[in-house]
């Protein structure tokens, strides 16, 4: 058995092996995904970019109940609201910091109305930090920007929430 | 006048020509080997490698270069400037230098050196100059003790490389690697040295710094070894002088064992039908063909083995290959002698 193991060390036995293998892996499938021009599957629980929603009609969901400001453990979010002049309750600003956003989802499961939503969108790098503290009109845009696959997600979500 | 441009002027002219003939392709080809190298372990790993910059990422190379040249040269504290800046300027230098006397083709040589192993030795002994004189002159921890790791390995595979060199040198009879290559016809040396072949060719690996003998610029633990405070040009300089110690390498292992420029016809007296299209295929093809197959080779290597342990290395350089070389060397020359096959 000794000399059995010293002959295969002499003749480099195992370094022969392993070069086979990594040759035949060469020719083998590669797993690379080519990023930009191919993406990978993303569950519909993906936790990517927030929006605002609407109701078909076009009115604002939010009803400024504060509750995903209350929720948002790392204090992301800014909310003042004020009755408008037809009595309803509606958000005058709703400001999310991204930079500070953790994307655990808390938001979107303590809101009641379903208007504050996490996308699919996790493609949203800007050059500057200003760039990334949202404000209500670009949460809406990014809502009226996804709103097809937004509801789609919620409705393959809708069994377990 | 006249005599002064034929007898200088000319003269001079053409040793440049041919000196440009040979840089200027070994240069394309080392940028081309980084390519390769990445294309090739890319592969062995499953992955793709580049290939967005150009056509299958062939543009890669020159990207590569024109980033490095726009970045900022950093000199540490500390260092000494001079020596800093001299260090890679002698690694990218001696790696050229020592295609003086490699020759591509039966009388392709820019000079047809009587002692052109000495000459090949000498200058890629003096490599580990350049790698240590970076490694004292960038006054860091880690670049001394990679090239205090790198001198080691060096002085320590050279002896090896050394020997074996000496049985090839036996069997053909001459120093002239011209002459070194036309002793070959026939029978390339790596059959009848088949053993000292592949301890050459690993000793080589741990010349030139190559995993699985990389101890010098190890990233785990020395991150880049040397090479550390380096960055821009002089990174660059460093980076060109080790790929080009490789294909230097290469066309070494070529010459003193896989027969140089020879085709294989002479190897192959069965296949008598192929002879005229392997003797029509001229020389360099096939030099290029064996300096490409010993460089797939070296590249094969790194993606396969994990780094050697400092002592495994200097076990295996001083306890195995040592003996091993020192023994075939003996053998060698004893039969050459008892057989009366001593070349004359």
């Amino acid at each position: 058995m000794a000399i059995n193991a010293s002959v295969r060390t002499a003749l480099l036995w195992e370094l022969l092996t392993g070069m086979w293998l990594t040759f035949k892996y060469m020719f083998g499938p590669k797993v690379t995904l080519n990023y930009p021009y191919e993406k990978g599957p993303l569950s519909p629980r993906f936790r990517g970019e927030h929006a605002l929603r609407r109701y078909p009609n076009g009115e604002e969901r939010c009803i400024a109940c504060k509750l995903c400001e209350a929720i948002c453990p790392a204090q992301a979010i800014t909310i003042e609201a004020e009755a408008r002049a037809d009595g309803s309750r509606r958000t005058t600003r709703y400001d999310i910091d991204m930079t500070k956003c953790i994307y655990c989802g808390f938001c979107e499961e303590a809101c009641p109305v379903d208007a504050i939503v996490e996308g699919p969108n996790f493609e949203f790098a800007t050059e500057t930090h200003d760039e990334l503290l949202y404000n209500k009109n670009k949460l809406l845009a990014n809502g009226d920007r996804w709103e097809p696959e937004l509801a789609k997600r919620l409705e393959l979500n809708a069994p377990y929430r | 006048m006249a005599e002064f441009v034929d007898g200088y002027l000319l003269p001079g002219l053409w040793i440049v020509g041919k000196i440009l003939l040979f840089a200027v392709p070994i240069m394309i080809g080392m940028a081309y080997l980084t390519y390769a190298e990445r294309r090739i372990i890319g592969a062995m790993q499953m992955r793709k490698g580049p290939n967005v910059v150009g056509p299958f990422g062939l543009l890669q190379p020159f990207a590569d270069a024109i980033k490095l040249m726009f970045k900022e040269t950093v000199v540490p504290t500390g260092s000494s400037p001079v020596v800093f800046f001299l260090a890679p300027m002698i690694t990218f230098t001696l790696a050229l230098l020592a295609w003086a006397v490699i020759p591509v083709d039966s009388g392709w040589v820019i000079s047809n050196l009587n002692v052109g192993v000495l000459y090949l030795f000498a200058i890629s002994s003096l490599g580990v100059y350049g790698i240590v004189m970076a490694g004292w002159a960038s006054n860091s921890r880690y670049a001394f003790l990679g090239a205090m790791r790198s001198a080691a390995q060096m002085v320590s595979y050279e002896v090896s490389i050394g020997l074996v060199m000496i049985s090839v040198l036996l069997t053909a009879g001459s120093l002239n690697l011209t002459e070194l290559v036309e002793a070959q016809k026939g029978l390339w040396y790596f059959l009848p040295h088949f053993p000292m072949f592949i301890l050459f060719f690993i000793s080589v690996l741990a010349e030139t710094n190559r995993h699985p003998f990389d101890l010098p610029e190890a990233e785990s633990e020395l991150v880049a070894g040397f090479m550390t405070e380096y960055s821009s040009m002089s990174f660059a300089l460093f980076f060109l002088g080790e790929y080009m110690n490789m294909i230097m390498m290469s066309g070494m292992v070529s010459i003193l064992f896989l027969g140089g420029w020879l085709g294989p016809q002479d190897m192959l007296p069965g296949l008598s039908v192929l002879t005229p299209v392997l003797a029509w295929v001229p020389g360099i093809v096939w030099f290029v063909l064996k300096i490409c197959f010993c460089l797939f080779v070296f590249i094969w290597v790194r993606a396969t083995f994990p780094r050697y342990r400092y002592d495994q290395l200097m076990r295996l350089g001083w306890k195995v290959f040592l003996p091993f070389s020192l023994i075939w060397l003996v053998l060698t020359a004893g039969f050459l002698v008892y057989f009366d096959k001593l070349p004359q």
